[in-house]
């Protein structure tokens, strides 16, 4: 398999570097990150807590602007939310003012245009919350609330959908149930997914592609490929290869966490960073 | 770009995002979540707890002989509530007109002022001190000072009332309004949501339980200064019967304008209370 190489990537990051300028000095958050995404393929991207997962993962989606380098989807920088990324958030984010249909409709509220019905009906029911669309988010258990959130993601139709530890509020059951929920929609739809999350387990088992972040300020540490078919079962995950795997970003991420604070960083340009 | 780490860690649980937040008098959950009575059972010894309390007032009243102008049992008041209502009738309708009028526009220029200030941090911080002493000063101070200007009429009661009632709904409201929530902002802004989408579909939703909140003490505060006007100056209104009923010691018909007041202010309590567990039950 040598995708991305030959293709040109869905969604390319370009050496993109994030100052935050915070009271207490600025931090840097990302420091010429570079990550290709092809079409239809699903990545992780793990790392040490604080390394900028979430950073990357906003920068990607247009939500924060980039102090240098670029985002590009379909060979096009982005400079700002684009309608053909949609984001899960952490924690659901549904509004807890608004049931589930309404908190669906949202977006197309937002956009002003009439809600696709049908494709929403397909959804719910994919997702198994038929009937539950008069719930308000507090009525529904964190792995519904999580459900109904990525239907709303995905009822505009995004080519890209960018999900932020999506299901790291949920207990190891419900969170393979979702893993698997992902999947299935990925083989239905086809959808290019970037994936952050802290479980080492969820990224092989949903991943073509798993990136290691760097500790902060972060940078793409190292990638490793998952070559297990489609769909998998959760009997993949108890194979020596898997557990192997698992064991290798393990080890990448403890040494990530454990490197002594970049004092050798060689980014000349980036002197006056006061961590 | 001004950009802030995104952070999701405020509250814990996604399930529940009113918990995390203060409680404090001023929080709509505080009263909110007060206790619902279950059963008929319930009712009853509620009742018979009024019918112990008030029925012993009245026999330790008669008991002791105490006199009608010093306090006069409940059995009279209530007759005098029956008997003078009439006549006390057409002076609720004017302490209403000066209400409602002057909460009306104090609620409606504190909204759109908090409204307006939140979205500026630097003008809000200069503008805070002033809404402080708005806020801590009784308006019942200035009253004299309107009725020297604009006469006995409903005129200075109203400004009084508006006053009164605009700083509280001011500055809860602006609480609310101040309740970003980072995600759900980004939320609005991943679909492209313009600045005033982003208000009207999410900061104004989130700040409705504090809005609510600072309604129901305007709309409190404002009854007080009402009456409190009307006591001062004017021939009209229930403060104006409380004066002219002690000045005549006529005790019972006195408890009973006290009566309709305690009862204006648990209605308004009551609407506020129903309005919040209409629109922002999902908070508590």
């Amino acid at each position: 398999m040598n995708t991305g190489d030959a293709k040109k990537p869905k969604l390319g990051v370009q050496a993109a570097t994030k100052i935050y300028h915070t009271a207490s000095g600025d931090l840097l958050a990302l420091d010429r990150c570079s990550l290709d995404v092809s079409a239809n393929e699903i990545v992780s991207i793990v790392g040490p807590s604080g390394c900028g997962k979430t950073t990357l993962l906003w920068s990607m989606s247009g939500l924060h602007s980039l102090t240098s380098g670029e985002i590009r989807l379909d060979g096009k920088a982005i400079t700002g939310p684009h309608p053909d990324i949609g984001i899960v958030f952490q924690e659901a984010n549904l509004l807890p003012w608004r049931n589930l249909d309404a908190n669906i409709r949202f977006p197309f509220e937002i956009k002003g245009e009439k809600p696709d019905r049908a494709w929403i009906a397909h959804l719910l029911n994919r997702v198994g919350l038929d009937g539950f669309g008069g719930k308000f988010p507090r009525e529904l258990s964190g792995g519904m609330q999580q459900r109904a959130a990525i239907v709303r993601a995905l009822a505009l139709k995004p080519s890209v959908l960018l999900m932020d530890e999506p299901f790291g509020a949920l207990d190891s059951f419900t969170r393979e149930e979702m893993n698997r929920l992902v999947e299935e929609i990925w083989l239905d739809t086809k959808t290019t997914i970037v994936f952050i999350t802290h479980s080492i387990e969820e990224a092989i088992f949903l991943s073509d592609r798993v990136v290691v972040l760097s500790a902060r300020p972060g940078r793409v540490a190292k990638e490793y490929r998952v070559p297990f078919p489609r769909p998998r079962s959760l009997e993949i995950m108890a194979t020596k290869e898997v557990f192997d795997l698992t064991n290798r970003i393990k080890m990448d991420i403890v040494g990530e966490r454990t490197r002594p604070k970049a004092p050798e960083r060689p980014s000349a340009e980036i002197v006056r960073i006061r961590p | 770009m001004s950009d802030t780490i995104p952070e999701f860690s405020k509250s814990k649980s996604g399930a529940k995002s009113g918990d995390g937040h203060e409680v404090s008098l001023t929080n709509l959950s505080a009263f909110a979540s007060g206790p619902g009575i279950k059963s008929g059972k319930e009712v009853a010894a509620i009742l018979a707890v009024a019918v112990i309390i008030i029925g012993g007032i009245e026999l330790a009243l008669r008991l002791f002989h105490v006199p009608l102008y010093i306090m006069p049992p409940p059995s009279s008041i209530a007759y005098a509530l029956f008997d003078e209502f009439p006549l006390i009738a057409p002076h609720l309708g004017y302490t209403l007109v000066e209400l409602v009028s002057g909460f009306a526009i104090g609620a409606v220029i504190g909204l759109i002022l908090a409204a307006v200030i939140t979205q500026f941090p630097f003008a809000e911080k200069i503008v805070a001190p002033y809404i402080l002493l708005l806020v801590t000063t009784p308006m019942l101070a200035l009253v004299p000072l309107l009725i020297l200007r604009f006469g006995f009429g409903y005129t200075p009661r109203i400004i009084a009332v508006a006053l009164a009632a605009g700083p509280m709904v001011m500055i809860n409201a602006a609480t609310g309004f101040r309740r970003v929530d980072s995600a759900k902002i980004a939320l609005a802004r991943s679909y492209g949501a313009s600045t005033l989408q982003i208000f009207w579909k999410i900061r104004a939703p989130m700040a409705l339980p504090m809005i609510l909140v600072g309604l129901m003490i305007g709309a409190i505060f404002g009854l007080l200064t009402a009456v409190g006007a009307e006591m001062v100056g004017g021939g009209f209104g229930l403060g104006n019967r409380l004066t002219t009923y002690s000045s005549m010691i006529q005790m019972p018909q006195f408890f009973a304008v006290v009566l309709i007041l305690s009862t204006l202010g648990i209605l308004i309590y009551v609407l506020f209370f129903l309005i919040g567990k209409k629109w922002a039950s999902w908070e508590a």
